[in-house]
């Protein structure tokens, strides 16, 4: 079979059980297609081909004695399918920088569960992905590293902060990926990149393991070429974990039983704040189209209003950096990480931050402590922790009048390399249609939803808490409708 | 509102960051411009709002107080940029005068 990085892991699975490909086959393939176009993509951080070679090797000895039983089927569905891991979440004994100088050589003596989970399913680790620092970023042009590029595209960023992820998938650089999503981290990337992501409800998926930023915020998620992969992952990360005390006791089911489901009669909110002001207008035609094309399969459109969706901004960049302040107050030099030589504690402090800690993630931390300094905090940190209680409230009420709501993923195209650099401030802007739904805390998925010259915008499913169900039937029929994530980018 | 150079200095003590004399400036005029943007927040009437700290129904997770392995002593020194006998080695803490 040629180009078997091509494949989904769904359709990998079903041949590595019927022992038409082997794991290594299907590694080898797409450790050939990452030397054939990384150059161009700069997608991975760290690579690990001997570590992805070796548990290929133990997949395949899997699969041949189970195939000699008789229970090839009864495998784990992730059984020898190339991942890539986001460099924000620990694996052991691989090198997880988070993008930053600070932690360049660091090595983490244990797996995220979330890791560690697919590992148990003998997912096959390809390397570690490129990612904003500390994923403070929407392009990953604040990677320590250098920036990602998108494959439909390669003047312009794949998004971030999950970029890194997202250019492998359309590259055919990996399967599967995991990633995380502190205001719109694998959506928005997905959305850049023609790819389907999910945000979980906020305590499905551990976060032991995935590198604090902003800790009432963070959730891991999968990133994937489609649907289904993308339900076959979240099945795989999901569920209580007792390392993460948020992480919620309930049981996750197989959302893959959702997929091919009836959709007649769902009910879909579609905010006017999403088509209004800020979102560009091609943007909002390509998402209209899909709109249409829900209506066409049975789904009931209703217009609704969320007011606060701007407000989300402002109560997102004070939240997110106040904790990001905090938990970033361990890099210090002392433990783990860069040290910058200096005569007394105090100095070293310092000078390791300084020049460990890249322009934005600074900016950031500067602005969290602001935010949560005497005199600041009533006004700044705890007016925003009031505002997000208004936001939640403003979903718990659409959510007693729809079933999902959609929309854009971004408000506007990938931008060329570049832009945010010299924008750092303007382009907080562009989180506007993916922060609400982290702030409130309720899960998100992106699913392909067509193109703008070229160009791959990206169609937003919200849904109520823990009714991740309802979001992966939904973005199932609309792929199946569309087929738009089967394109792929040509390469040159 | 308009942060101070002094406002920006004394947040980079706190946060035990160096910054440079660029970044001071830099950082005063894009602080201030997202300072500036919040104040849309301070139109909505939150009197009678509480907090959110953590959207999860949750609260207090307990769980049994029982000896567990922890990661062994060479493998947590494994990252230490300097150690010794067992420990994290770090300069002179008393002399420390600021």
């Amino acid at each position: 079979m040629d180009e078997l990085y091509r494949l989904t892991a769904h359709e990998a699975r079903d041949l590595l059980r019927k022992g038409e490909i082997s794991a290594t086959e299907l590694t080898q393939a797409v450790l050939d297609r990452i030397h054939a176009v990384e150059d161009k993509v700069k997608a991975y951080i760290t690579l690990t081909p001997e570590i992805a070679l070796a548990q290929a090797a133990e997949a395949d000895k899997t699969f041949v004695q189970a195939r000699k039983e008789g229970r090839a089927h009864t495998l784990p569905d992730l059984l020898g399918i190339p991942l890539a891991v986001k460099d924000v979440i620990s694996t052991a004994g691989i090198r997880t920088t988070c993008a930053s100088r600070i932690l360049e050589n660091y090595i983490p003596p244990y797996d995220a569960t979330a890791v560690q989970r697919l590992r148990a399913q003998g997912a096959v680790i390809l390397g570690k992905t490129n990612t904003d620092e500390f994923a403070m970023g929407w392009s990953t042009e604040n990677s320590a590293f250098g920036p990602s590029h998108n494959p439909w595209d390669l003047t312009r960023v794949p998004g971030g902060s999950s970029g890194g992820n997202a250019a492998a998938l359309a590259a055919d650089e990996t399967i599967i990926a995991i990633g995380s999503d502190t205001g719109g981290s694998v959506r928005q990337p997905a959305g850049f990149c023609n790819l389907v992501a999910l945000r979980p409800t906020y305590g499905r998926v551990s976060r032991f393991g995935l590198v604090a930023f902003a800790s009432s915020l963070d959730q891991i998620g999968p990133m994937t070429k489609d649907v289904t992969d993308a339900a076959l992952v979240y099945e795989a990360i999901a569920g209580h974990d007792p390392r993460d005390s948020t992480s919620v006791d309930r049981p996750v089911g197989e959302v893959r039983r959702a997929l091919g489901q009836e959709v007649r009669g769902l009910r879909v909110g579609v905010p006017r704040e999403y088509f209004g002001e800020g979102i560009d207008p091609r943007v909002a035609d390509v998402v209209r189209q899909a709109l249409r094309v829900l209506e066409d399969l049975g789904a009931r459109l209703e217009e609704i209003s969320l007011p606060l969706t701007r407000h989300s901004i402002p109560v997102y960049y004070i939240i997110a950096p106040a904790e990001a302040s905090a938990n970033l107050a361990r890099y210090d030099g002392v433990r783990y990480g860069y040290r910058a030589e200096a005569a007394t504690l105090w100095e070293q402090y310092k000078r390791t931050r300084g020049r460990g800690f890249g322009p934005e993630v600074k900016r950031r931390i500067i602005l969290g402590t602001y935010a949560l300094s005497a005199g600041y905090y009533d006004a700044y940190y705890l007016r925003a922790q009031k505002v997000r209680t208004l936001i939640r409230q403003e979903y718990e009420a659409a959510f007693r009048r729809v079933d999902v709501i959609a929309g854009p993923v971004a408000p506007v195209v990938p931008w060329p390399i570049g832009w945010a650099m010299e924008n750092p401030v303007q382009v907080y802007l562009t989180d506007l249609l993916t922060i609400s739904q982290a702030i409130a805390g309720v899960p998100a998925l992106a699913v392909p939803a067509g193109f703008s010259d070229g160009l791959p915008v990206g169609l937003q499913l919200v849904g109520r808490p823990f009714d991740e169900e309802t979001l992966f039937r939904l973005a199932y029929a609309y792929e199946q409708a569309t087929q738009w994530g089967k394109k792929r980018p040509v390469i040159e | 509102m308009a942060l101070t150079r002094e406002e920006v200095e004394h947040v980079a003590w706190l946060a035990r960051l160096e910054l440079s004399e660029e970044e001071i400036v830099r950082f005063q005029e894009q602080l201030s411009a997202i300072l500036e943007y919040a104040r849309m927040l301070e139109h909505i009437d939150i009197s009678q709002v509480p907090p959110t700290a953590t959207v999860l129904p949750m609260r207090n997770v307990m769980r049994e107080d029982e000896v567990r392995p922890s990661l062994p002593r060479d493998v947590v020194l494994a990252n230490a940029p300097e150690k010794e006998s067992g420990y994290f080695r770090v300069p002179p803490v008393l002399e420390d005068t600021e």
